[in-house]
């Protein structure tokens, strides 16, 4: 094929994709309706698996695209539950709105905390984040309007304000978390198809080489920052709604909010959106059945962890991505080149891992 | 006078501190490896002092010559049986897996040794003071711990400069390529590493229990007291991180003198002001 003209696109979806997307869409359909067919306990766990989901997904993109491994973003979880109460309680602000405020001053919080700890290289810009959120757990227990060290518990009537009946309340913060884990997920989702999201896949893949050809790293690791911080406050104001109750302990808790969203996301498989849905629906399943066992539980994770690291570094998506080449959501780019010339069935096809 | 003996007090902390952060800096400097588990080390090494001290019914400060040799030991293993393989250019590995370590390290003690808080007994010495004049006076068990803090960063400092093994140190950390072609075993030279690491630990986490009450879940904080006198004394510089140990301990002595909530605060707000006017550190003496 010597000069003859060339026409390519880029295309996205394969098979597995196209099921892919059918039963996510199905699986959504089914949890909307999960108010009709299920209790007040399945309700609630549900919205919790949402909340981790989410959590998990945003670190991922942040640890697993941007190379930014913080182990600090529960600053952030923390302060959008902060600032959830404080507008509702001190501002008089409805809680629903709230919330999506309290998204707002995440991200403008963490433009400003960038600029500090982005000067931390590597490995020392995770102890950074860390001590980021220290601060941020020690000025809320300074805050004596919001219950200081000890914490404070949300007024009825401003609970009352989301729904009148106790069911009403219950579905309304259902539905929440459903609808902020579908944006979540979404917005991930368009960030990577977009062209952030070639420069981010291009910097997990190899920073150096990412840099040589034109990305501009700060830029985007800036720009993953600040939306992460935007994705965690949002989830740390409805979990907090949900448990209607705030302390500087339970909210920056890093057990809670960054070892669990850790493991999650490495056993799922790191660097790859559907890790952290498999990861998560792993590690509710060991919770239900092994949480009694308290500390031997965690620590019971925390060797999984390890192992999984070690020896399988991609997870279980990761694994299995690499052996059947399926993606659940379509992110992989091919380049299809069509000659027009020649006949239509020596259409080449480059992939491209995603 | 108030003040100045207030700072003084803060300047014996910060030989603790710079103790905790002697070990970080130490293998970040060989192996480019931030070891999350490092605080709960320290919280580890405590504990055995505790065992051994009530099973031997012996000063924790005596039974430092059981435990030093044993976290030193714990060290190696650790490094030449874990933490080797997740060395290389990926950042996530060494992380995570340190992380998942301090999890595990927390959890094992908790399970263990409940979550009581305890301490070690050092008997008379505890409550010894020298007068210095003034109405100034300082304990003597911390001035024998900032002594000790002294004599393990010139240690230190002689050993990474002056012997072999800290010229292996100085080899890998420049090349590790070039260093196992000249005849260096990595694996074990990075072992070493992390065992004396782990031995300036064990003397850390013994003075730490002789000092305040300790339990399971104290290990992350002196984790990041230990890092933030690394980043502020600057990194790869010994005699630096004891000046980043020495401020953090000033600062957040003058911090609990205004508000007792505001001890911890001021430390961190230090840090961060180093960082923002400083970020290279007071005294850097590698550029990375």
């Amino acid at each position: 094929m010597s000069a003859a003209q060339q026409e390519f696109h880029v295309a996205h979806a394969t098979r597995s994709s196209r099921i892919g997307i059918a039963v996510l869409a199905a699986v959504l359909v089914v949890l909307a309706a999960a108010p009709a067919w299920g209790g007040r306990q399945e309700l609630r766990l549900l919205a919790e698996i949402f909340s981790y989901v989410a959590l998990a997904s945003l670190w991922n993109l942040l640890a697993g695209y941007a190379g930014l491994v913080s182990v600090g973003q529960q600053a952030y979880v923390g302060l959008g539950a902060y600032v959830l109460f404080a507008l509702t309680m001190l501002a008089g602000i409805h809680p629903l709105p709230a919330i999506a405020l309290a998204g707002v001053i995440g991200a403008v919080v963490s433009a400003p905390v960038a600029g500090l700890i982005f000067r931390l290289r590597g490995h020392y810009f995770a102890i950074g984040t860390w001590v980021v959120a220290e601060v941020f757990r020690l000025l809320a227990s300074q805050v004596s309007a919001l219950g200081g060290g000890s914490g404070i518990s949300l007024p009825v009537g401003i609970v009352m304000s989301i729904g009148s009946s106790r069911q009403e309340r219950e579905f309304i913060i259902y539905w929440l978390a459903l609808a902020i884990l579908f944006a979540v997920l979404a917005a991930i989702f368009a960030l990577l198809r977009s062209r952030y999201g070639l420069a981010l896949t291009a910097i997990r893949d190899n920073e150096l080489a990412a840099r040589s050809n034109g990305v501009d790293v700060t830029r985007v690791k800036l720009v993953v920052y600040v939306v992460t911080a935007f994705g965690t406050a949002t989830v740390g104001a409805l979990i907090f709604l949900q448990k209607l109750r705030v302390s500087p302990d339970t909210a920056f808790s890093v057990n809670d909010w960054t070892a669990f969203v850790i493991f999650i996301t490495v056993i799922g498989g790191i660097g790859r959106l559907e890790g952290p849905l498999i990861g998560t629906i792993v590690f509710f399943m060991l919770r239900q059945t092994m949480a009694d066992l308290g500390s031997l539980y965690l620590l019971m994770l925390g060797a999984v962890a390890i192992v999984v690291m070690l020896k399988a570094p991609k997870g279980i998506w990761g694994y299995v991505a690499d052996r059947f080449g399926w993606q659940l959501l379509p992110l992989e780019r091919r380049l299809i080149i069509a000659n027009r010339q020649g006949d239509a069935g020596t259409s080449q096809e480059k992939r491209e891992e995603r | 006078m108030d003040w100045l003996n207030i700072i003084l007090q803060g300047v014996l902390v910060g030989g603790l501190y710079a103790m905790f952060a002697a070990g970080l800096s130490l293998i970040f400097g060989v192996m480019r490896l931030v070891n999350i588990a490092h605080g709960d080390l320290i919280v580890l090494a405590a504990y055995l002092a505790l065992v051994v001290t009530e099973t031997l019914g012996i000063n924790p400060l005596l039974a430092l010559v059981i435990v030093v040799p044993l976290m030193a030991a714990i060290g190696y293993a650790l490094q030449r049986g874990i933490l080797n393989q997740t060395l290389g250019p990926d950042l996530l590995p060494p992380l995570l897996v340190t992380f998942g370590l301090s999890i595990i390290i927390q959890n094992g003690l908790l399970e263990l040794f409940t979550a009581d808080s305890r301490r070690l007994q050092a008997g008379p010495i505890e409550v010894a003071s020298i007068q210095l004049g003034g109405g100034i006076a300082v304990g003597t068990l911390p001035l024998i711990q900032f002594l000790v803090a002294l004599i393990v960063i010139a240690g230190l400092q002689f050993m990474f400069y002056r012997t072999a093994i800290g010229r292996a140190f100085r080899a890998t950390s420049d090349d590790p390529a070039v260093a196992r072609l000249v005849g260096l075993d990595n694996a074990h030279v990075f072992g070493l590493a992390m065992a004396v690491s782990l031995a300036v630990v064990a003397i850390a986490g013994v003075f730490l229990a002789v000092r305040t009450n300790f339990d399971p879940a104290i290990g992350p904080a002196r984790l990041i007291f230990g890092f933030e006198a690394v980043i502020m004394g600057g990194l790869g510089s010994m005699w630096g991180t004891l000046a980043g140990g020495i401020i953090l301990g000033v600062a957040q002595a003058i911090g609990a003198q205004i508000d007792p909530g505001w001890q911890l605060l001021a430390g961190h707000i230090a840090f961060l002001v180093v960082l923002a006017v400083r970020p290279e550190g007071l005294f850097p003496k590698i550029q990375t």
